[in-house]
Order: structure tokens, then C-alpha cells, then sequence
């Protein structure tokens, strides 16, 4: 049978099994937005292309699933490529449909016209430009299956218009085989027995757990493995939620604003097994001086993610989980090593934990933004969907928010995007109604989409917003105040709107806290409303993150404080 | 050190940037560059020299076998292989030079393609060394124009 190249769209998509997408239309895109109209897929209109892709993402992360978005040719498609390359630094699955101008006029400086796959193609996994309308079905079986399997990322597929005007013959592949795409999920064998050697042979072994442990959905296995040989473990940005919060061998998150526990964990371990992480530079600090007394195993479905920054001792290429499933076989009759030595080593990482954990000033009298999120912490039950912006907010909810689920925590780690946090709720909310979804925020960054507000009062979705207002680009604001003498050069926000009248404007609650005894309350106000909030929370304005790890440094030479300067460079304590 | 990297590609339009653009992403250095039809007309491949250390060369391939669209990459430096490379030289030639010039080009076994009343154009076929040889001996005859394909390779058959 024939049918329109927008229709066959439609139906593809349908058959992808997809129930949701986010997008704004165009010229070139007038025939699908026809087709997909009574189609049963559920469109939502965000209010800027961005945040499209961003909701995607959202919806991505949170459930794991491909998320989809669309934008039309030329402006459209550019508003997209922040948040593709936003997904592909996270490894995160999804669709981006962009509209173009017919075929015949592809190259000639057409109206609207971007080449958006030269533009975004070191910023997806794959890409494809439909020449006719009877490929539509294989390519979007192909991207949906690129974008979702291996180690996941944006796929992007550009749509002349003239394709979807078009009649083709629509067919159903029943698999979408790739000729020079085979990831390998099955870890060698002889590769996982060498890390059990490896292990045997560790008296201070330590996890290292990042975003691929949550992708892969291999908490479970991790946790029985941790457990089995009592091995401390720390999560990136990205993993955290993929190891329990709540677990006494964790250590909450390692890197540059990470605890001192796991960062001294990491630098004092005889032995490192990194799972689903990447060895970025926020981890590391200075590479020449990580971990320097550490053998190194490395278990990641991405071959070229091992070795790429730092010498791997035993690499593993596979899927997380399958590799910890058979990890965890082979050990089976094994005993553990949760003898006299692992004893002495969990003592000294315990030891570090007391010694300095994450603190701030919980008796002054302004808002501590440290304070806010262990209240929201406190008042949100587990299986909350938080979301961050970018900067000090950020590193605040990985610090003071305790993950114990996977997939609770959506933010922006490899690229780290400002105006992330706000449309990813969205993303989140919609594929989970009836979850608690916040969005944490800075004052900088929620401007960045602040237009969404439109589309969570059209849709009554109840995503809260809380932002901790410092009105400063806070994150930037602190290292002028540690490597700039504090001169404030364009980070300063004290003409800030009135947000919550912002909110009012667009029809969404707003709730204003200036005084710490109103923070509890004002939270659970939020929390409660049944549609959406915004929470402008007045907070400490200079307040810094601590510990970090300063540019250059190794991991074990922290600062704490401009404060507690003197203690620059506190080293292991023996 | 330098590596000579055949990768085999889907023949589709938009392979060839990909792979470009890998490089230049990375800043990975491309040397030299060829492609070409295979006896299977969905596939090209693609002859990359590339300089680097091991540690460079073993991320190209990684990011280049990470391409949707690259079949097979194999990295030829690691086992033995035959290369060649074409030379089209220009030589400006007078009465006094004309049979030194036609002797060197009759000792690198190259061909005459092209002539014209001051002018030889002659086609060299060899490994690198054998090119950069002939195109010392020739330079000082006055070179109007070089064009160099840029290196092919096949590995041997054990
Ligand atoms: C799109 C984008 N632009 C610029 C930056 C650089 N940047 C990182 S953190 C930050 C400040 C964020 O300020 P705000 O949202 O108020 O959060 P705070 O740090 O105060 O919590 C900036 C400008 C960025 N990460 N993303």
C-alpha cells in the first residue's frame, strides 16, 4: 500500500513502540504535524526547541527508554544540537527529527536551511539525511535501534520536505541489523578472571561506579558484589542513585566537589574497579597524580572509553551488567575477602568519613542552599525524580541529596548545560505522572528555559521547581572568589526578576522562603500542591562549595573552605 | 610513528566526512588519504596514513571502528603489507637536459603521459621511498607541477 512519507513517519514511530514526543513545528514540517494529529503519539509543545530535546532527555534517563523530539529545518534544528550534544555526553538514547528543505534545494542557501547533520555529526552517535520516502521505515527502525542499544546516544534524522510529501511503500524489517554496528555486550571471560585476581591480590580495592551502572541497570549486581568483598564504593555524578545512597559502603560521590572519603578512598586504593565510568577530568584532577599506588580494571561496554585518559590494567569490554552477572557466577564458590586486612582498610576509609565529613554552617541565620536540599531530601520519599541545573545547585543535590534509587537523578554531567534541569523534569514527569519530579535550581540557570513555565501550566504538570537564589552565576562567582581576588565580573544577577511572579504571570504557583524557619514548610507547601511550583528560595548569597579539588591538584589535595585556607593540601592521614 | 590504517566503509555519501571529521575532532593528524571501490559496490575503502604514538593510534581505531558506518578496520603497520603511491611529475625539459631527464624516469620504470614542446609529464608507481628518490633525482630539472595520490595498501598473504 502507498502512503505519504509523513504518514509512514508516523508509523514508524508508532511501531517503535513510542508514546510521547516533544517538538515544535515549522514550515517544512506542516505534512507530519498533519499526520501525526489524531495519530494517538502525544505531542507536546515546548516553547522553545531546546527544551524539546532537554524534555526528551528527560524521559530518557528516567525511564530508559529512546526519548524523541523534532524541530523544523534551519532555526529549529539548530535550537536542538544543545541539547544533542547535551545526550551524547551522557550517553543518553534518543530521536532528534529535524525538517529540511526539499532535496532539490538542499545546498543552495534555501530559506530556513542548515546542513544539521554537519553541524551535529561529532555530536551524535549516528546520523541520517532520508533521500526517499521508502527508506523511511529502515532508518528509523536503525536510529531507533542505534540510539538505544551499545553504549546509547542522539541519533539525529533529516527530513526534506519533499520525502514526506512523497508516496513510498511501507515495509517492516523484523530486526535492524548493521553491518558495521555489533556492540559487544559479553565481557571475555578471561578477562573477568583476571579481575578476581586482581581482587585476590588487593588489600585496599575500592569501586569506582559512573552513569554506565545505571544505564545498564546493574545496581543489583554491583551491590552483591560490594557486598560479598565489603568494597567501598564511590559514584561519579552520573552513577549516583546506581549505588544505594544509604549503603553503609558508600562513600557518596568522588571528583572535584566529591567527599574527602572517596576521594581519599581513590587516592589511597591499591586497586580501582571503575564500572560504567569514564575517567573524566572533574573525577581525576591532575591524571599524573591519580591514584598513584592503584592497579586499574576497567569494565565498560565502550572500547574506546578504556585507556583513553588513563592506563587500564585489565580492561573489560561488555555490558555492565552481564559482565557483574558473570563476575558474580564465577565468585560464587569463591570465599570472600572480608578478612583481617579488608578490616583495616574499611577502618581507615571509615576513619576518613569521620574525619571530615560533608559539612556546612547549620547554626547561622541565613539559608544555607546546603540546608534546603537536605530538607528536600528529607521530605521527599525515594523513588523522587530530582532534576539539577548547572553550577553550585548542581554539586549542592549531588553532596547534600542521598540517591538510593537508580535512575532519581537527572542532570548534566559531561556537558553540563545550564537550562537542563527544568525541561528534563518535564521529560520526567511526563513519562511518570504520579512521581514526585523537582527541579533544583540556580537563579542563572532557570532563566535559561524559563518559558517552559508555559508549557507545565498548559499541561497542569506538576514538576516543582526549586531555586536556591544567590542572584549570582554562583558556580563562576566562586572561583572569582578564589582565583580572582572576588572580582565579580559579570556574575552578578541582583536585577533578577520577581520569580514568583514570573510563575504567576504563566499561571504556575509561586512560593517565595526568605527565612530559615520557613524553609520546611514552604517545601512541603511545594510538595504538596497538586500542579506545578516554583519555589524562589532566598539563600546564603557567597555560600561555596566544599570540599574541591582545585585544577591541577590531585584528588587528596582538597581546599575546605576559603576559611580554613591553612589546611590547603591536607594530606592522608595514616 | 607512523601507521597505515585500512578501513573498509559502507559506500554511502557522508562516510567519508565522518571519518574526517574524526580526525580533525581529535586532533588526530591525517598524512595521507585514499579512497576507493571495492569488487563489492556497497563498500570503499579507505587507505589513512597517520602519525602518532601507540596510544593515539589505538584511539583512532577504537573511534574509527565506533563509526556506524566503518565495516573493518585494520591497523596494516602491525603486520606486513604492500604499499604503493602514484607520482604525476611535470618537468620542464630543454634540448641540453632532455636525456638525463629520460634516463632517470627509464630507471624508476615510469611512464610518459604527457608531452609537450618544454614539457614531460611522467607517471611513477612505487613505495614511498621509491617516489621521494625520484623526486629528489628529478627537482633540480626545474618540477612545473607534482601531484602525489597519497598511499594504497594491501596486506600480505601469509
Ligand atoms: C549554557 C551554559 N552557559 C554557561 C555555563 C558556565 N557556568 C557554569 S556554572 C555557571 C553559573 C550557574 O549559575 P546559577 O544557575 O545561578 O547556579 P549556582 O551556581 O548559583 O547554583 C555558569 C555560568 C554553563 N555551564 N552552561
Amino acid at each position: 500500500m502507498k502512503m505519504t512519507g509523513a504518514d509512514m513517519l508516523v508509523k514508524s514511530i508508532k511501531d517503535e513502540g513510542v508514546e510521547i514526543m516533544f517538538g515544535y513545528p515549522g514550515g517544512v514540517l506542516l505534512h507530519f504535524y498533519d499526520s501525526l494529529f489524531n495519530s494517538g503519539i502525544k505531542h507536546v509543545l515546548t516553547r522553545h526547541e531546546q527544551a524539546a530535546a532537554h524534555a526528551a532527555d528527560g524521559y530518557a534517563r528516567a525511564t530508559g527508554r529512546v526519548g524523541v523530539c523534532m524541530a523544523t529545518s534551519g532555526p529549529g534544528a539548530t535550537n536542538l544540537v544543545t541539547g544533542i550534544a547535551t545526550a551524547q555526553m551522557d550517553s543518553v538514547p534518543l530521536v532528534a527529527f529535524t525538517g529540511q528543505v526539499p532535496t532539490n534545494m538542499i545546498g543552495g542557501d534555501a530559506f530556513q536551511e542548515a546542513d544539521i547533520i554537519g553541524i551535529t555529526r561529532p555530536i551524535t552517535k549516528h546520523s541520517y539525511l532520508l533521500q526517499k520516502a521508502d527508506d523511511i521505515p529502515r532508518v528509523v527502525q536503525e536510529a531507533f535501534h542505534l540510539a538505544g542499544t551499545g553504549r546509547p546516544g542522539p541519533v539525529v534524522i533529516d527530513l526534506p520536505k519533499d520525502v514526506l510529501v512523497e508516496e513510498g511503500k511501507y515495509s517492516f524489517r523484523e530486526n535492524a541489523e548493521i553491518r558495521g554496528y555489533k556492540p559487544k555486550l559479553d565481557g571475555h571471560p578471561g578477562q573477568i578472571k583476571k579481575v578476581l585476581s586482581e581482587l585476590k591480590k588487593s588489600s585496599r580495592p575500592v569501586i569506582y561506579a559512573g552513569g554506565g551502572v545505571v544505564i545498564s541497570e546493574a545496581t543489583e549486581e554491583i551491590v552483591a558484589f560490594a557486598e560479598k568483598h565489603q568494597i567501598p564504593t564511590t559514584t561519579t555524578l552520573l552513577g549516583l542513585g546506581g549505588f544505594p545512597g544509604n549503603h553503609p559502603l558508600h562513600l557518596g560521590m568522588l571528583g572535584m566537589h566529591g567527599t574527602y572519603q572517596a576521594n581519599m578512598t581513590i587516592h589511597e586504593s591499591d586497586l580501582i574497579l571503575a564500572i560504567g565510568a569514564r575517567f573524566d577530568d572533574r573525577v581525576t584532577g591532575n591524571v599524573e597524580k591519580f591514584a598513584p599506588n592503584a592497579r586499574i580494571v576497567h569494565i565498560d561496554i565502550d572500547p574506546s572509553a578504556i585507556s583513553k585518559n588513563i592506563e587500564v590494567h585489565v580492561p573489560v569490554v561488555g555490558d555492565v551488567k552481564r559482565v557483574m552477572t558473570v563476575l558474580n557466577e564465577m565468585d560464587k564458590d569463591a570465599k570472600t575477602t572480608h578478612n583481617a586486612i579488608r578490616g583495616k582498610w574499611l577502618d581507615r576509609v571509615n576513619a576518613w568519613g569521620k574525619e571530615r565529613p560533608l559539612t556546612y554552617d547549620r547554626e547561622g541565620p541565613t539559608i544555607k542552599p546546603q540546608y534546603v536540599v537536605e530538607k528536600l531530601s528529607e521530605l521527599t520519599p525515594d523513588d523522587a525524580i530530582i532534576t539539577t541545573e548547572v553550577g553550585q545547585n548542581q554539586m549542592w543535590v549531588a553532596q547534600f541529596y542521598r540517591f538510593n534509587k537508580p535512575r532519581t537523578l537527572l542532570s548534566s554531567g559531561g556537558l553540563g548545560t545550564m537550562g537542563y534541569g527544568f525541561p528534563a523534569a518535564m521529560g520526567a514527569q511526563f513519562a511518570y505522572p504520579d512521581r514526585l519530579v523537582v527541579d533544583v535550581a540556580g537563579d542563572g540557570s532557570i532563566q535559561m528555559n524559563i518559558q517552559e513555565l508555559a508549557t507545565v501550566a498548559q499541561h497542569n504538570l506538576p514538576v516543582k521547581i526549586v531555586v536556591l537564589n544567590n542572584c549570582f552565576l554562583g558556580m563562576v562567582r566562586q572561583w572569582q572568589e578564589l582565583f580572582f581576588q572576588r572580582r565579580y565580573s559579570s556574575t552578578c544577577l541582583i536585577s533578577n526578576p520577581d520569580f514568583v511572579k514570573v510563575a504567576e504571570a504563566f499561571g504556575v504557583k509561586g512560593i517565595r522562603i526568605e527565612n530559615k524557619v520557613d524553609v520546611e514548610s514552604g517545601l512541603a507547601e511545594a510538595i504538596e500542591h497538586p500542579g506545578p511550583v516554583l519555589v524562589d528560595c532566598m539563600v546564603d548569597r557567597e555560600e561555596g562549595v566544599y570540599p574541591m579539588v582545585p585544577a591541577g591538584a590531585a584528588s587528596s589535595e582538597m581546599i575546605f573552605g576559603p576559611e580554613k585556607k591553612e589546611e590547603k593540601k591536607l594530606k592522608a592521614v595514616k | 610513528m607512523r601507521h597505515t590504517i585500512s578501513v573498509t566503509v559502507e559506500n554511502r555519501f557522508g562516510v567519508l566526512s565522518r571519518v574526517a571529521g574524526l580526525f580533525s575532532g581529535r586532533g588526530f593528524n591525517i598524512e595521507s588519504l585514499c579512497v576507493g571501490a571495492t569488487v563489492d559496490p556497497e563498500v570503499s575503502r579507505m587507505t589513512i596514513v597517520t602519525r602518532g604514538d601507540d596510544r593515539i593510534t589505538e584511539q583512532v581505531t577504537k573511534q574509527l571502528r565506533k563509526l556506524v558506518d566503518v565495516i573493518k578496520v585494520a591497523d596494516l603497520t602491525e603486520t606486513s603489507f604492500v604499499d604503493r603511491e602514484i607520482l604525476l611529475a611535470k618537468i620542464s625539459a630543454t634540448e641540453k637536459n632532455k636525456a638525463e631527464i629520460l634516463r632517470i624516469n627509464e630507471i624508476f620504470r615510469g611512464r610518459i603521459v604527457d608531452i609537450s614542446p618544454n614539457t614531460y609529464t611522467f607517471e611513477i608507481t612505487g613505495d614511498e621511498g621509491k617516489i621521494d628518490a625520484f623526486m629528489k633525482l628529478i627537482r633540480p630539472f626545474g618540477v612545473k607541477e607534482i601531484v602525489r595520490s597519497g598511499k594504497i595498501a594491501v596486506s600480505r598473504e601469509m
